[in-house]
């Protein structure tokens, strides 16, 4: 079939003694979109690798319309057409867009200038709106992706592989992105998209291939799928994707914040008169686009911002005392019990260390409790121990470096620490970003669980829909003001989206 | 008054020539990620070498064709110097090796090799002590401008070098132009920041940091050539060269990592390492604490940097890391 852009067949890689691929054979057709869904660590990312160059396959073979090729550098797959678009950009911090675009292309002469003109009709093409003169590190996460995209795009390729592209962006970006993406297709370039947001892969892809552990179950055509569908050959297994939502009881008041300002460092009031209350028991869901002051309001209760002006006030279960937290360093919060749990878009970045396995992590909050001179590792380690079976984290052992584990299993690690501290209110920002269907639910089910223990839960979501089926009340946050406190049982899609908007015109500014 | 300050800007000069070509070499290598700290053992090779080919030439080639005079010295100098990068490429880029580590080990090497042929030299010269001379090529080394004892002042303070000092300048600047306008030089800036991003963009980050790595030290034992052949006059004595190493790496800080700033850098650095020379009443020991002088004026450029965190000023990104492809 003269249609075919690329074929796999057979392709096996293993890592020392763990099997990243297993004899997988997928095909995409020009101007086609092919969804690849799998659990963290089903082998996506290893298998678009092997195809960009970066790891070479221990057997099996690639053909490129219709030739045998070898790829053994990322170079060969330039030369093929081929080009991928990393999950974790692979982009010069310092360098301007311009300069990220052109490098390593050297068929042309050097020439900035005659280069940002050309890059600037590829840009026109297809619809892109970039500053070629901005440099990397000034730029959103959306920014980036699309710098990403056009590099490609500039260098010709016909083949796209997209790791995970909509991992961190706003529902907004994502349309916009789902644009770009069809017109590409529409100009015949083949296009391959990896990720485990089903809604997603239903709306934007043509064929739905799916790994499981490294082995490759099938491809269907994404009008024959549905949800249920593509779990269960995901999961291999039935599973419920309902989230099971006790009704709330014995609430009290915990968490009374009342008429809170802040302002970031460039002097932008980000949080305006802030006003809500958590109670114990509950879960409080944070809905808002990006950068709309969730960040700043879970840091304001955890301490790390400065007000300028209103308080907080914990009602303290243990003492029946109430405290102002206002006027507390971040260290008397934690102790209060007071927890925050942010998933920052660098999972490793907040208060892991890579390269020590999850026993020392654990360690890492509880140093402080340590009297003797020596290290106390009994207790840590059989709280990694049971992190690790309670959640399900896939690793050799407890001493393994965080660092090699995949995303999902080092969030659970994350958010399995902070809920191990026994907390009285629960902040999580984002804890299942970037995880499988799964996961994701193992996460849910642990916030429904504290709930029920009596924990005032706070927790800032991006998809709607998980918000309206956990939350029990929903707080809607837009440009720093609360827009809305509405109710999760009855609330609608369409209601929590007008809220989100309201005053701020829809504007994403992060 | 005038006079005196010329004199001093002329020996500042002097001084800051070997740091310029250390510094150059060091920023060329650091650019590719390479932190290479075995530099001053690299110098003190570069030196060596000179003096080796220089010695051998001057006992059986003919001393007075002044180019074979030049050019002998200079090709075995660069010949030691790129041996050495060789070795750390090796360690570092191929055998995965920690950076510093290898980095110290060659210094401590480089000094090591330096004296034990210095050593061997001086009892085939005949000499006491550790010490050459080599004054038939030094000569050539030394010759100034014809010109330039005619120009008063100006050619007695800015011609009056041979002709290593303009080409440290000249390499300087080219590599400061390398580095920023051409496709090769943008490359070779990629792979230093984030060799995952070089590579994937297909650019081949081992030979880039081989190549650079090389070029760099090559260019660095010019320096200590220079210290060799020109300003001791084609004298070899061992440890003669001193802490000039460390202060070319020093000099990588205080430039933020961009040649053209450690041309003047140099002269800077030049000037406080002999600046007690020009302070009256110093005893031996006051004068070891204006030794000091370069390495706080580096600090104090380094909190400034850090704390104007500017993204240009800081060093490559990945800088002293080892690249490995396959690393998930």
């Amino acid at each position: 079939m003269a249609n075919v852009a690329i074929e796999l067949n057979n392709l096996t890689k293993t890592f020392g003694k763990v099997v990243a691929n297993k004899n997988v054979s997928i095909s995409v057709n020009k101007g086609e979109i092919l969804s690849i869904l799998g659990e963290n660590g089903s082998g996506k990312t290893t298998l678009m690798n092997m195809i960009a160059g970066i790891y070479y396959p221990d057997s099996g073979s690639i053909r490129i319309n219709g030739e045998d090729v070898t790829i053994r550098s990322p170079k060969d797959a330039f030369d093929l057409k081929i080009g991928m678009i990393h999950q974790h950009f692979k982009l010069v911090d310092v360098f301007s867009a311009t300069e990220n675009i052109v490098l390593g292309i050297d068929n042309q002469k050097y020439n900035i200038k005659v280069a940002e003109k050309s890059i600037r009709e590829t840009c026109d093409k297809y619809g892109f709106e970039i500053d070629l003169n901005k440099k990397i590190y000034d730029m959103s996460v959306s920014e980036k992706q699309t710098v990403e995209i056009v590099k490609v795009l500039y260098r010709g390729a016909d083949i796209l592989i997209l790791d995970e592209p909509t991992a961190v962006l706003t529902p907004q970006e994502i349309t916009k992105l789902f644009a770009v993406l069809r017109r590409m297709r529409d100009d015949g370039k083949a296009i391959i998209i990896i990720t485990h947001k089903l809604n997603e892969v239903l709306e934007i892809s043509d064929r739905v291939s799916v790994l499981r552990k490294g082995e490759y179950i099938g491809t269907v055509e994404t009008k024959d799928a549905t949800e249920q569908s593509l779990t269960e050959m995901m999961v291999g297994e039935k599973i419920s994707l309902d989230i099971d939502r006790p009704e709330p009881h014995d609430t009290t008041d915990r968490l009374i914040v009342k008429g809170v300002d802040c302002f970031n460092a460039e002097g932008v009031k980000v949080l305006d008169d802030i006003t809500f209350t958590a109670k114990s028991g509950e879960i409080l869901g944070i809905a808002g686009i990006a950068g709309s002051g969730q960040r700043e309001l879970l840091e304001a209760v955890a301490g790390l911002q400065k007000l300028s002006g209103g308080e907080i006030i914990y009602k303290d279960p243990t003492s029946g005392k109430d405290e102002n937290l206002r006027n507390k360093t971040p260290n008397e919060i934690k102790n209060l019990g007071v927890r925050l749990s942010f998933v920052p878009e660098d999972r490793l970045g907040m208060g892991l260390v890579g390269n020590m396995g999850i026993a020392d992590n654990m360690m890492l909050r509880s140093y402080k409790k340590g009297k003797s001179f020596f290290l106390e590792r009994k207790e840590p380690k059989s709280l990694a121990n049971k992190i690790i079976t309670d959640l399900k984290v896939v690793t050799p052992d407890a001493n393994t470096p965080v660092r090699r584990l995949s995303g999902g299993n080092v969030q659970k690690v994350l958010v399995g620490r902070e809920i191990a501290a026994s907390p009285t209110v629960l902040m999580a920002a984002y804890p299942v970003r970037g995880l499988d269907i799964n996961s994701s639910y193992t996460i849910y089910n642990l916030l429904t669980e504290q709930k029920e223990k009596g924990v005032a839960v706070i927790f800032v979501g991006e998809d709607l829909d998980v918000l309206i089926e956990l939350c029990d009340r929903i707080l809607v946050l837009s440009g720093g003001r609360v827009t809305g406190i509405v109710d999760g049982r009855s609330a609608k899609k369409e209601e929590l989206g007008i809220l989100m908007t309201k005053g701020k015109g829809g504007d994403t500014n992060e | 008054m005038l006079a005196i300050l010329a004199g001093f800007l002329k020996q500042a000069i002097i001084q800051g020539i070997p740091l310029l070509f250390g510094s150059t070499g060091e920023i060329i290598t650091e650019k590719s990620g390479n932190l290479n700290l075995g530099i001053p053992g690299i110098m003190y090779i570069g030196g060596i070498s000179g003096v080796i080919g220089a010695y051998f030439y001057e006992k059986h080639g003919d001393v007075d064709n002044a180019l074979l005079c030049v050019l002998v010295p200079f090709l075995t100098s660069i010949l030691g110097s790129v041996i050495m990068s060789l070795i750390y490429c090796f360690l570092t880029v191929t055998m995965k090796a920690n950076q510093n580590v290898t980095g110290l080990a060659l210094t401590t090497f480089g000094v090591g090799v330096g004296n034990f042929f210095g050593g061997s030299l001086t009892s085939l010269f005949g000499g006491e002590g550790g010490h050459i001379a080599l004054n038939a090529t030094g000569k050539y080394y030394q010759a100034t401008l014809p010109f330039a004892d005619k120009l008063g002042l100006f050619g007695e303070t800015f011609l009056s070098f041979g002709f290593l000092a303009y080409l440290a300048i000249f390499i300087s600047l080219v590599a400061s132009w390398y580095l920023n306008h051409t496709r090769s030089g943008l490359n070779l800036r990629a792979v230093g920041e984030n060799p995952a991003t070089a590579d994937a963009a297909g650019v081949n980050v081992t030979l880039y940091k081989y190549v650079a790595t090389c070029v760099g030290g090559a260019i660095a034992g010019l320096g200590g050539l220079y210290f060799i052949m020109d300003y001791i006059g084609g004298s070899w004595t061992n440890g003669g060269f001193g802490d000039r190493g460390w202060l070319a790496i020093a000099l990588v800080i205080f430039a933020l990592w961009k040649p053209k700033f450690s041309i003047l850098g140099s002269i800077l650095f030049g000037g406080l390492y002999i600046v007690y020379l020009y302070i009256p009443g110093l005893s031996r020991n006051s004068q070891e604490l204006f030794k000091m002088l370069p390495y706080i004026v580096t600090i104090i450029v380094l909190i400034f940097t850090s704390i104007r965190k500017k993204r240009e000023n800081q060093p490559p990104q990945s800088l002293g890391l080892t690249y490995f492809r396959e690393e998930r």
